[in-house]
């Protein structure tokens, strides 16, 4: 009878390990909402004002066309890159042939391209005045122009190099996770090969590819250096043309309606990730490849593959060589005529030059050490809070990386513009400032998944046994799961950090003055036809990646085997960690 | 060392039946007492909410004169070995083992030492600076238990910690366990699914079923007087024959089966089915190493009081004995055969003359051995 009373006493049935979930979430949900999801508002905010004149401006004016046009582009950037990424990866997972080798390690060069010059390179390559086709007209007597990358084609050219790894990444991953049981299965039951495909691998394939092209078409709708080299009218450009021109009311309404769309996209992602559930139930028979046999169909394929080996070098190749070019020498020729190692040397000893390249490394840093805080903390609280709350902090963490760049730029002009309770009454407009926070808004994603990731691979109850063994949720996390996560987390930070470093989207929209970022500098001096200048130093930041993506490969390779989780991931949205070159 | 006393505990997630619904009991200082039942009992919940992982929705958890219910786990000062062992792998053996002792801010030479004993008491001196990737899986399972022991909990929390190992090495291991446990003292809480297991190693046993407890006692009285028809089926091979009470007579009560036969068996008041009187509808749980095979029927009307008829269905080999699988007969039509409810399995010793299948036999079920259970 006298434990009646203490049946009767509901309890909260919180436990000590909720409590602390839940107050840890606190500061990051602030920090969430005044620096991601308030300057968004406050662009919509905007756009509304003047009793939506600016959406009426929208759908009469040109905003409409680059809209439809920024569409149009993107669906055909998902065909082509999905038909050049699906090929390689199906050439490459299941045919063997001589140059298989070289294509394997060279069709992943793409994604070691830095954002700018990797469009730019296209440009001096395939443009009216690049080098294919100068050599085309000097060779066969075609007119340059007509065999030319430019405009809509060129945009389209540059969006299918860069993109297609999306869909070979995961296109492969999907071939080689099937189980050659199944193919010998659905044979075996009478299937012919064409039936084979048709009935099993496609289906199989299904979720790669809709994750390819969802990924593609947020990419390119958010493409806003190839468009502009190539003066195509997206509605990336129409955006910061409206705000150039001081219309910010139309460029708020053009932002929003492209984070509408792309939110659409990012909602979609995660929607689709999560139904899912195609995933082979057997053991794994590795898969046999197919031997290319005869003289002629190894020498097509020898000679292929060559061929392709060089497209995909080529944009590094240009880099490297325009770097090495003299300033202003480079007019008709095919290539630059004349060379030397001093845009190197100014780097380094001009302080004038050295400048841009220390102001993005310092702003890149910052932002770097604010995304792994709130990465790190955030990809922890959304793996251990229990209830829908994790959701909404994992959408609120990804909404910047759905974002176009251009549009975080925009949300940030306008949100810290004046100062208001939202933000705080911080005014970083032609401060410091207001470089980190942008890349700090763009990045914290790319560190906040490379976290998940690796908390999802932490036997959940090593935590546990942590604080049975007595230490508290501060000191578990600081002894146990923070040591565990180090490896991951830095290799997403590293390239967190490249990426801040060569940003340019952004940058451009809101950089002051006096702290031109590396990306801006190397606009001007391309403008300023100083190419040589301009190439060295996107010379340097291709070193970068490279130095990182060497890094990374490295840490995932950790010391200690980690022992999977029964326990199911972290309702977390997949995305690749790719940096996003254009 | 301490005990530990659930009372009237409750486990709800959201509108879903109860995960532990209800649950008290005790469990005396330096006890080795299992938690005992399939996959989804609430067994593991349990555990957890003495643990402090889970909190109770209602009811209170005590260790000794302490309540612990809202006690953090880090206060607890339980010691508790994981099924996936939760061994960290950034830190060696020694630091792994060393780690609660860190906790409680022990001095590093003192620390070195208690961690050099755990080590060989669990008979892993010297492996103190290999990394855990390094170890089988039934050395991880040893450093578990070490970094459980050597903070010398006041309860051992072990949640199916054989679980990983194959079947040798757990047999090998749980007599270890049990002998170290043994040796501390310390009150143990042991979660499993593994009958065998819990009985071979458990001072009490509680069997569990949808969150609520069926039974508690000693590992004999738990196989020999199962409380219900779940425990008498979980516990052993046993068989449960639905039946009604035809007659008492004094401590013994006349039972009719299904398929029409009759037989004897004992009444335990404090027990089982409990007191019952003619027109009960109750059930037999008969072990099958307790049921004797008489040979070919006679004809159907001349059926013997005490015996069954049945139709020899399946015969397995097992080396030491012969495991028989028949099914009475209930003038049912064959469809229904191989039924759980009409297959009767008896184990008896290897011979050269078995019935062959299809032959009707009369078995004997021995009166003493048969319990009646609540249906």
């Amino acid at each position: 009878m006298t434990a009646l009373p203490s049946r009767l006493r509901r309890r909260s049935g919180l436990t000590a390990a909720d409590r602390f979930v839940y107050v840890l979430a606190l500061p990051l949900v602030g920090i969430l909402l005044v620096y991601i999801v308030f300057p968004m508002i406050a662009t919509f905010v905007t756009s509304t004002g003047d009793d939506g004149a600016a959406y009426a401006d929208f759908t009469s004016g040109s905003s409409g066309r680059a809209l439809v046009l920024s569409v149009g582009i993107s669906v055909a950037s998902v065909l082509t890159a999905g038909l050049v990424g699906g090929a390689l990866a199906v050439l490459l997972t299941r045919f063997e042939f001589p140059g298989r080798a070289a294509l394997r390690v060279f069709a992943l060069l793409p994604m070691a391209l830095p954002p700018l010059i990797g469009a730019m390179t296209f440009y001096y390559l395939y443009g009216a005045s690049g080098i294919v086709p100068r050599l085309v007209q000097e060779t066969l007597g075609i007119a340059a122009g007509s065999v030319a990358a430019d405009g809509v084609w060129g945009v389209l050219l540059v969006h299918t190099m860069t993109m297609y790894p999306y869909f070979y990444l995961s296109v492969s991953a999907g071939l080689a996770g099937s189980d050659a049981s199944l193919e010998e299965a659905a044979m075996n039951l009478g299937a012919s090969r064409a039936t084979m495909w048709r009935t099993v691998l496609l289906p199989m394939l299904t979720p790669a590819l809709v994750s390819g092209a969802l990924l593609t078409f947020m990419v390119s709708m958010a493409s806003f250096t190839a468009p502009q080299f190539y003066n195509v009218n997206t509605l990336t450009m129409r955006i910061v043309a409206s705000k150039t021109s001081g219309s910010y009311e139309l460029a708020a309404a053009q932002s929003t309606v492209l984070s509408l769309v792309s939110i659409l996209f990012l909602l979609l992602m995660r929607w689709y990730q999560n139904r899912r559930s195609t995933r082979s139930a057997s053991k794994g028979t590795p898969q046999a490849l197919k031997v290319v046999q005869g003289a002629l169909p190894r020498t097509l394929a020898a000679v292929g593959s060559a061929l392709l080996v060089v497209v995909l070098v080529a944009p590094v190749a240009t880099i490297l060589l325009l770097s090495f070019t003299v300033d202003g020498t480079w007019t008709v020729q095919i290539l630059p005529p004349e060379y030397t190692l001093e845009n190197f040397t100014t780097i380094f000893t001009d302080p004038r030059s050295l400048r841009p390249l220390l102001v993005s490394s310092q702003m890149s840093g910052l932002a770097m050490l604010a995304s792994i805080v709130v990465g790190v903390l955030t990809a922890w609280v959304v793996a251990r809070w229990k209830g829908r709350g994790a959701g909404v902090l994992d959408v609120m963490i990804m909404l910047p990386w759905a974002l176009p760049g251009t549009v975080v730029g925009i949300n940030i002009v306008t949100a810290f513009a004046a100062p208001t309770p939202f933000n705080l009454g911080q005014v970083f407009i032609g401060s410091l400032w207001i470089l980190p926070l942008a890349y700090f808004i763009r990045f914290v994603p790319l560190v906040f998944r490379n976290a998940a990731a690796s908390l999802a691979q932490i036997d959940p109850s090593v935590e546990e046994a942590a604080q049975n063994l007595g230490a508290g949720p501060w000191r578990t996390l600081r002894t146990v799961t923070l040591p565990l996560m180090t490896r991951g987390v830095l290799a997403g930070a590293l390239m967190a950090f490249v990426q801040g470093f060569g940003e340019y989207v952004a940058s451009v929209v809101v950089y002051p003055a006096r702290f031109a970022p590396l990306s801006v500098e190397i606009y001007n001096r391309q403008y300023a036809n100083e190419l040589g200048s301009a190439f060295a130093y996107g010379s340097l930041q291709m070193l970068a990646i490279l130095v990182v993506l060497i890094i990374s490969e490295l840490l995932e390779n950790p010391r200690w085997r980690r022992r999977r989780s029964s326990a199911s991931p972290p309702a977390v949205t997949a995305v690749p960690t790719q940096p996003v070159t254009v | 060392m301490t005990s530990v006393e659930l009372s009237h505990v409750t486990k709800t997630y959201g509108a879903a039946a109860p995960s532990v619904d209800d649950l008290s009991l005790t469990i005396e200082d330096g006890e080795f007492f299992t938690l005992l039942g399939p996959s989804g009992c609430g067994k593991s919940t349990t555990l957890r909410m003495v643990a402090g992982f889970v909190a109770p929705t209602s009811g209170t958890i005590r260790f000794g004169e302490r309540d612990v219910t809202s006690a953090p786990p880090y206060k607890r000062d339980t010691g508790m070995v994981f099924q996936s062992y939760a061994l960290f792998p950034h830190m060696d053996v020694a630091e792994n083992v060393g780690y609660g002792l860190r906790m409680r801010k022990v001095a590093t030479a003192e620390r070195r030492t208690r961690v050099d004993e755990a080590l060989a008491v669990v008979g892993l001196a010297g492996y103190g600076e290999r990394r855990i990737d390094q170890l089988s899986g039934g050395q991880q399972q040893r450093v578990a238990l070490a970094r459980a022991l050597v903070v010398q909990p006041s309860v051992l929390l072990l949640d199916e910690p054989l679980s990983n190992l194959d079947a040798k090495l757990r047999d090998e291991t749980r007599s270890q366990i049990r002998e170290i446990q043994r040796k501390a003292g310390t009150t143990s809480v042991y979660v499993t699914h593994d009958q065998a297991e819990a009985m071979a190693m458990s001072d009490r046993i509680a069997v569990m079923n949808g969150g609520v407890l069926h039974q508690l006692g000693e590992p004999r009285e738990v196989y020999r007087r199962p409380a219900t028809a779940f425990v008498a089926r979980f516990i052993g091979r046993s068989n449960v024959l639905p039946g009604v009470v035809e007659g008492r007579d004094g401590g013994t009560a006349a039972v009719r089966l299904t398929d029409g036969s009759l037989l004897h068996a004992p009444v335990a008041v404090d027990g089982g089915a409990g007191d019952v009187a003619v027109g009960d509808e109750i059930a037999l749980s008969v072990r099958s190493e307790a049921v004797e095979l008489l040979g070919p029927a006679p004809a159907a009307a001349d059926r013997a009081e005490g015996t069954i008829h049945a139709r020899l269905a399946m015969v397995e080999f097992t080396g030491s004995s012969c495991m028989l699988g028949l099914d009475l007969l209930d003038g049912a039509d064959d469809e229904a055969a191989g039924q759980a409810d009409r297959r009767i399995l008896i184990t008896i010793p290897d011979t050269d003359d078995l019935p062959r299948t299809g032959d009707v036999v009369a078995l004997r079920p021995d009166p003493a051995r048969i319990w009646m259970v609540a249906r």
